[in-house]
């Protein structure tokens, strides 16, 4: 066994090089000859610019949103900029608010996000691989179950899990979200496709033959190679996990123990945001929400910009299988 | 394992080796899948149990029949909930499928250098799923400090509480979603695109096919399991609306009611009512057609192979 399999095997994407053409988008030449008359390629770009300011101007809006003052918001345009002294006010303002309560929403998700990523992924990596290449009595019946409660939203399970949550009296502690999150179906057909269709079973037959054990051949030869789809999904649990609202609002009753998402929503329901003439003195006013929104949303923003063509292999690896 | 080669091989003598060695790898399976089926049980198989066993009881166990669905089928605000998310369903696979097929064409004909750019600032959006999109929305739908203000005032909007009326909750929370999830659908149908085969377009285009007939007849056939997959995913996701009226009802003062939707009625039931009973029924409810919807997915459309 020389290393050739083995590199040959890393070098490949999770989904196979079809679907990192697609992904790349440049699997194919668009115009023959490229002669595109001035007035086509025109109006293409009006159509295509406005679309994109659909998507992208609420962006914009939220990024400048902080450095304008509640009174700035509504009687200056919505796309000028304010100051940046302003700016600093609105972070000072949602920063105190009740003894740096942002801060404590934001340690809750991170350790929601990542308790729960970790269990996701030790249990989904070593499941797709169990299904890949091993062979068990059910193996088939398991695929199939997870085929289905992937494609089930997450959400059809919170009250349920709620329900049972609260019959073992774990409402309220942080278990009652870490746990359920590190059950994440889609992580384990990642990985099953990943070690399927990537790692060649003579090379674990290979490695069986020369007395490793079941074990030895998983932690030695198979891990080492499927860390590409192990970041992968630990993006996506990530993600999943950061941005859950449904399962986190129903098993706290405590404000301290919410994560961001929730904490955003708390902080619409007890600061009178929307509500002008109520709030008029509240601290934390619609410049503010918005900079609450901008910290919520920041690590999620990171991991799109950073790992866009990794979440898009894996988009794409969620319906198909290569 | 190359060192190997020189080393002794191992000699097994006890047992055959075939059926001691498959023995092991089946026990050896088992294993690896253990603790993702403890996880599977735990938290999908055991609460869909329970929640299907309360959704049959009575407070205390006495066994119900079908008396909770009944109960809340009745309940003056179960109908009004299924339609509010009939009507949104509607409303937001409409615009999505139609939507996002233009504009996964339109890159797809496009200007080919700048496609990546585009797609990705339609993806981006997608980073605010959850909580933060309704927010932002709720600033963008605010008259006075949106800046689609110009649109709202074609509609005599001129006032959040005007905006967020009953009727219009489909239309707001279908914005909404295609906001943050429409991208994502455009990367994964341009996607589908890319995959067609050059020969295909250009055998069309030789023919004489121009871009629309190359679009309609051509392209839109050859993706079109990815749109049958795009709904019904859309469909069962669209069916679990709870976030986004749950914030429009904060955010009014109570105007929009606290259960506009299945998932927010259940949530009622369970934490204001103590009506477990009646909040499983319902939850049971939404999950039987999330499963029949998944399991039609899965078993029937060929679009996962399960060899």
């Amino acid at each position: 066994m020389t290393t050739s399999p083995i590199g040959r095997a890393t070098a490949q994407p999770v989904v196979g090089p079809r679907a990192a053409r697609r992904v790349s988008g440049t699997g194919r030449a668009h115009r023959p000859g490229g002669a595109w008359r001035i007035g086509t390629r025109t109006a293409w770009y009006v159509v295509m610019i406005a679309a994109t300011a659909f998507f992208v101007v609420p962006l914009i809006w939220l990024l400048i949103a902080p450095t304008k003052t509640d009174h700035q918001l509504v009687y200056e345009g919505p796309m000028a900029f304010g100051s940046f002294h302003t700016f600093v006010r609105t972070w000072d303002q949602i920063y105190a608010f009740q003894g740096h309560e942002l801060l404590t929403w934001l340690a809750n998700s991170a350790m929601y996000s990542v308790g729960g990523l970790a269990l996701a992924l030790l249990s989904a990596v070593v499941a797709g691989y169990g299904l890949a290449l091993t062979e068990f009595i059910g193996r088939k019946v398991l695929l199939s179950i997870t085929l289905v409660v992937m494609i089930m939203p997450a959400s059809a399970l919170v009250l349920p899990l709620f329900l049972e949550m609260n019959l073992v009296h774990l409402l309220g502690s942080a278990w009652s979200v870490i746990l359920p999150f590190g059950f994440f179906p889609f992580g384990v057909y990642l990985c099953y496709i990943f070690f399927s269709s990537t790692i060649p079973k003579e090379l674990l037959a290979a490695a069986r033959v020369d007395g490793a054990s079941e074990w030895d051949v998983f932690w030695r030869i198979a891990l080492p190679l499927a860390r590409p789809v192990v970041a992968l999904v630990g993006l996506f649990a990530f993600v999943a996990n950061w941005t859950n609202f449904f399962l986190p609002y129903v098993m706290f009753y405590s404000d301290r123990q919410y994560p961001l998402p929730v904490g955003l929503e708390y902080l619409v329901s007890s600061t009178s945001a929307f509500n002008p003439v109520a709030g008029a003195h509240s601290p934390v006013l619609r410049p503010e929400l918005a900079m609450a929104t901008l910290v919520a949303v920041a690590p999620v923003f990171l991991v799109f910009l950073f790992a866009q063509r990794a979440l898009v292999q894996g988009m794409l690896a969620g319906a198909t299988k290569e | 394992m190359n060192v190997a080669d020189g080393l002794p091989v191992p000699v097994r003598t006890k047992r055959s080796p075939g059926r001691g060695q498959a023995a092991g790898r089946k026990r050896a399976g088992y294993l690896f899948v253990g603790l993702y089926v403890a996880l599977l049980l735990l938290f999908g198989v055991v609460p869909t149990g329970y929640a299907l066993y309360l959704s049959l009881t009575r407070p205390g166990g006495k066994w119900a029949g079908l008396a909770d669905f009944l109960n809340t089928g009745h309940d003056y605000r179960f109908l009004p909930a299924f339609e509010h998310i009939a009507v949104y369903l509607l409303v937001w696979l409409v615009v999505l499928v139609v939507l996002v097929l233009f504009l996964a064409l339109m890159l797809h004909g496009g200007v080919r250098r700048t496609v990546p750019f585009f797609r990705f600032l339609l993806y981006m959006p997608g980073a605010l799923a959850g909580s933060a999109s309704v927010l932002v929305w709720l600033f963008m739908l605010d008259p006075p400090l949106s800046p689609w203000r110009f649109v709202e005032s074609l509609f005599h909007l001129s006032s959040l509480p005007q905006v967020v009326l009953p009727d219009h909750l489909p239309f707001v929370f279908a914005v909404i979603a295609f906001w943050t999830g429409a991208g994502g659908w455009i990367v994964v149908m341009n996607g589908a695109l890319n995959n067609i085969s050059d020969e295909v377009i250009d055998s069309a285009r030789i023919d004489g096919a121009n871009a629309w007939q190359l679009a309609f007849s051509i392209k839109l056939p050859l993706i079109k399991k990815w749109v049958v997959y795009m709904v019904i995913l859309a469909f069962a996701t669209g069916t679990q609306l709870f976030v986004e009226p749950t914030l429009v009802s904060t955010a009014s003062f109570g105007e929009v009611s606290q259960f506009w939707s299945p998932n927010q009625l259940a949530y009622y039931m369970a934490f204001t009512e103590a009506n477990f009973n009646g909040a499983a029924a319902i939850s049971v409810d939404l999950l039987v057609v999330c499963l029949m919807v998944a399991a039609l997915l899965v078993f029937r459309s060929k679009f996962f192979e399960i060899e």
